[in-house]
């Protein structure tokens, strides 16, 4: 069914310059981050380690097939996925056209139990960031990691990094102690509106609640789709904490999740405030009406639904301006720019997925 | 019908690939342990190679729990989302009527010839002929 | 936009259509007095248990309760329901906290009693209803034993689960459950309600009620993910699964990507034969009432959805939902009534005889 399609090539479009939303460097070794941290926590975690809620001290809850990375990405000189910057041109960022790639540095620092060593984790990691990544290669830009759970330490983490503008947004971890909406982490949200950074909202395997409302799920199946639900959770709380009311300029993006569950999320927020509007008097438009105004979403795992052709009216529910292209490079879910959407694009719609909606939203 | 050398036998060892050009045709040639396979190199859906990919025998299961390895059925894992094709007719094993590659010929059967649609890759007849792999393409 | 424009009985009047997801009013320890054993009928007042409401699912607000719908009695369901609608038969579940006590004994008592109650109360009461079992999750062993002890009342229907509940539903530990259930062919009915043993959200307890509702549909996903991927809907085809109340709608977005992740991560759960989608397109179905989607919704989404033999009828009542008691969705084909209001539940729930 539908051949043609699936075989459309759309290299032309893009050629134009592709913005990858999602980019994942790594450590060469575990000991390469020590140097950009100070003497006192380098001895405290040699001495007594990374604490985080996370039942494996040096390993993944859910361990995943070919340890969730592309079999063909690690570096032909050794160490891990993504962690040498000319295999990343090599491979990834120089065939594949990307004119500018975000970087999401995923580390436990935001989710670290010891918060003053989660800030000191958080800082080092945006100084790698700009030593090892962005500095050498100006097409990949940094985004601020901060100790969430002390709105005060994040805000001035990201006043520290204000002025660096290879920095392009701030890095927030969804499985956070409290639903995001909650008043605790406003001080991040108006840092974050004041400064006109984005706030990058990218899925964790780190968290101190279970990732069903039933308890721990058994497989990795079940922990990779409950990435999209926490993102949701993160949308959820925003709209109906007001955040949006209180700053509507602050602009979120939700980094993969794939998106075919924001069409039936925004229709079911819509019906519930309908019904309990009452109950959240500061929540004045409909939800959806947030969600176009404010919340952006990255295309990555993108959505592959038995009948290739019902992409096109979940782009429609959705809305084109609402999506930015994402590879997820180097892990296994990845997505190529060329072969990603197999429906088709007009060219102006292909170009707004693959740059235009990240130029504008980031001020690129 | 044209035959072609590819390599030395012991080039390519146990559970190793090779990835060979032959009448301007990416094709990948895989050991594995008991034989050897090939099939075009190019992954059907999303154009990864495939000769980088983990070869596996087929796992299975009665029921939860019950895993069972299919000894005589050889997996090629794609190295980018996992989507696994059977190196003796490069049927994959998730939409085996539609999403396929080519096998070639690189033992002694006749190549499978048929082309279920977009998504197919082809399968070849390698041999080891001596100390040389020979491809039938 | 929204579905509260003047939406009406519309396509299911004359069908004599059967609604699948109808609440009864929560019975306190007086109505249970009758059916307790001496044990619980001296304890149960003795340690002032009465009332098990939900916090994730207060029945007694405005919110659950639409205009006129005052006390819940079979009474008030015929003259509220099923006569305007001419409903053949409707389906009672009532979401309560029987699977919230932590003393597993304890809530084996409740369920009987309430499941005694039901019978006594409502089945009697009027031929038309029919009656989901509550059971001791608790006590997986104790909920068989309770199944099969009504396997002969075939007024009894399905078995009641929630939404988010103590461990993921498609875990060992609930298989005696679905074996019994499945022997005498019940649906396993998803509920919205919340246990509390876990933050309703991976990111803890939100601040409102909203929010919470907004997420059953979220659980209701992660359970269809835990009740596949553990290989319940493939060793269990005897008993469909039943997603009750939870908007419907959220299902393209856990079905596609569920079956996108099988093709790559299959060889966890090698007992997946077959794409997912097409498993739960055989086992899952999803009550409309509500339904999650605007009145001017492209038909479209049927197919998105996968198949219209997955969709139920249900009104949902007496939740204070907009329109009159029933409202067909107006996003959803009028065509479809026969087969969501007969066809379907009939198929759905073996038991069933109208």
């Amino acid at each position: 069914m539908t051949t043609a399609v699936l075989e459309k090539d759309t290299k032309s479009d893009a050629k134009l310059g592709v913005i990858d939303c999602d980019i994942h460097p790594s450590l060469s070794n575990p000991a390469e981050i020590l140097p950009f941290l100070p003497l006192r926590w380098r001895d405290h975690i040699e001495d007594y380690g990374l604490r985080s809620p996370n039942p494996f001290y040096a390993a993944l809850p859910y361990p995943r097939m070919g340890n969730g990375m592309r079999q063909d990405s690690y570096p032909p000189g050794g160490g891990p996925a993504a962690s040498d910057l000319a295999f990343m041109q090599e491979q990834h960022l120089d065939p594949l056209g990307i004119e500018v790639g975000l970087l999401h540095a995923l580390n436990a620092g935001p989710s670290l139990m010891n918060i003053e060593m989660g800030a000191a984790v958080c800082a080092a990691y945006n100084d790698w960031q700009i030593d090892k990544w962005c500095g050498p290669d100006p097409r990949l830009k940094g985004g601020i990691c901060v100790p969430q759970e002390d709105a005060g330490l994040a805000v001035k983490e990201i006043e520290d990094r204000k002025s660096d503008d290879r920095f392009v947004q701030v890095a927030f971890v969804p499985k956070s102690l409290e639903p995001a909406g909650r008043r605790r982490y406003w001080p991040i949200w108006e840092a974050c509106e004041a400064l006109d950074l984005p706030v990058g909202v990218h899925s964790a395997a780190y968290g101190q609640r279970a990732n069903t409302a039933s308890g721990w799920a058994s497989f990795y199946v079940e922990e990779h789709y409950s990435f999209a639900h926490v993102a949701q959770t993160v949308l959820i709380s925003m709209i109906f904490e007001g955040v949006f009311e209180r700053f509507p300029k602050l602009k979120l993006v939700l980094v993969e999740g794939g998106f075919a569950w924001l069409a039936p999320l925004m229709w079911r927020m819509d019906r519930e405030w309908e019904e309990m509007r009452g109950e959240v008097p500061h929540v004045k438009m409909t939800p959806s009406d947030y969600v176009r105004r404010n919340v952006w979403v990255t295309t990555q795992p993108v959505e592959e639904p038995p009948n290739p052709k019902h992409v096109r009216p979940l782009l429609d529910w959705i809305g084109i301006d609402r999506l930015m292209f994402s590879t997820d490079y180097p892990h296994w879910d990845f997505d190529h720019p060329e072969r990603t959407f197999k429906v088709g694009l007009s060219e102006a719609e292909m170009q707004a997925i693959m740059r235009g909606n990240a130029a504008a939203v980031y001020g690129l | 019908m044209g035959r072609h050398v590819i390599a030395r036998a012991d080039e390519i060892a146990p559970g190793k690939s090779k990835r060979v050009e032959v009448e301007g045709r990416d094709i990948a040639v895989f050991n594995t342990g008991t034989g050897y396979r090939a099939v075009t190199n190019r992954c059907p859906h999303e154009g990864a190679d495939l000769c980088r990919g983990i070869v596996a025998r087929f796992v299975d299961a009665e029921g939860p729990g019950e895993f069972t390895v299919v000894e005589d059925k050889v997996m090629v894992r794609c190295p980018w989302h996992g989507w696994e094709f059977d190196l003796d007719t490069g049927r994959s094993y998730c939409d085996p009527n539609r999403v396929r590659v080519k096998s070639f010929e690189v033992a002694m059967e006749g190549p499978d010839g048929r082309v279920a649609g977009p998504y197919s890759v082809e399968t070849f007849e390698v041999a080891a002929e001596g100390a040389m792999l020979v491809l039938t393409i | 936009m929204l579905d509260d424009a003047t939406p009406t009985i519309g396509p299911i009047a004359g069908l004599g259509a059967i609604d699948c997801d109808v609440h009864p009013r929560l019975p306190v320890t007086a109505d249970l007095l009758p059916y307790f054993d001496a044990y619980w009928r001296e304890q149960a007042p003795y340690r002032n248990i009465d009332r098990l409401e939900l916090t994730g699912h207060p029945v007694s607000l405005p919110p659950y309760r639409r205009e006129g719908a005052a006390n819940g009695t079979a009474a008030e369901i015929a003259s509220g329901l099923l006569d305007p609608n001419g409903l053949s038969a409707a389906i009672l579940t009532l979401v309560n906290g029987t699977q919230a006590l932590y003393d597993p004994y304890m809530a084996d008592a409740f369920c009987q009693a309430t499941n005694r109650w039901l019978a006594a109360e409502y089945l009697d009461a009027d031929p038309r209803l029919r009656a989901a079992l509550v059971v001791p999750f608790q006590h997986p062993e104790a909920a068989a034993e309770e199944i099969r002890r009504h396997a002969d009342d075939r007024r009894f229907v399905a078995v009641v689960a929630l939404a988010m509940g103590e461990r993921p539903l498609g875990q060992r530990a609930n298989w005696p459950i679905y074996r019994a259930a499945a022997e005498s062919g019940f649906a396993l009915s998803i509920q919205s309600g919340n246990v509390y043993r876990h933050a309703p959200t991976q990111a803890g307890f939100p601040s409102y009620l909203v929010e919470e509702r907004t997420h059953m549909a979220q659980a209701a996903a992660s359970q269809t993910m835990s009740l596949l991927s553990e290989g319940v809907m493939t060793e269990f085809p005897d008993m469909k699964i039943v997603m009750a109340g939870t908007g419907a709608t959220w299902i393209f977005g856990m079905s596609w990507r569920v079956a996108k992740d099988w093709r790559g991560a299959r060889v966890e759960t090698p007992w997946i034969r077959e794409s997912p989608e097409k498993i739960l397109e055989r086992q899952l179905r999803l009550t409309v009432g509500p339904f999650d989607a605007p009145s001017d919704m492209d038909p479209v989404l049927v197919d998105v959805i996968g198949s219209p033999d997955m969709l139920l009828y249900s009104s949902d009542y007496p939740h204070a939902h907009a329109g009159p008691a029933g409202a067909w969705p107006r996003a959803l084909p009028e065509d479809l009534a026969p087969a969501l209001a007969r066809t379907n539940p009939q198929e759905t729930y073996p038991r069933l005889e109208v």
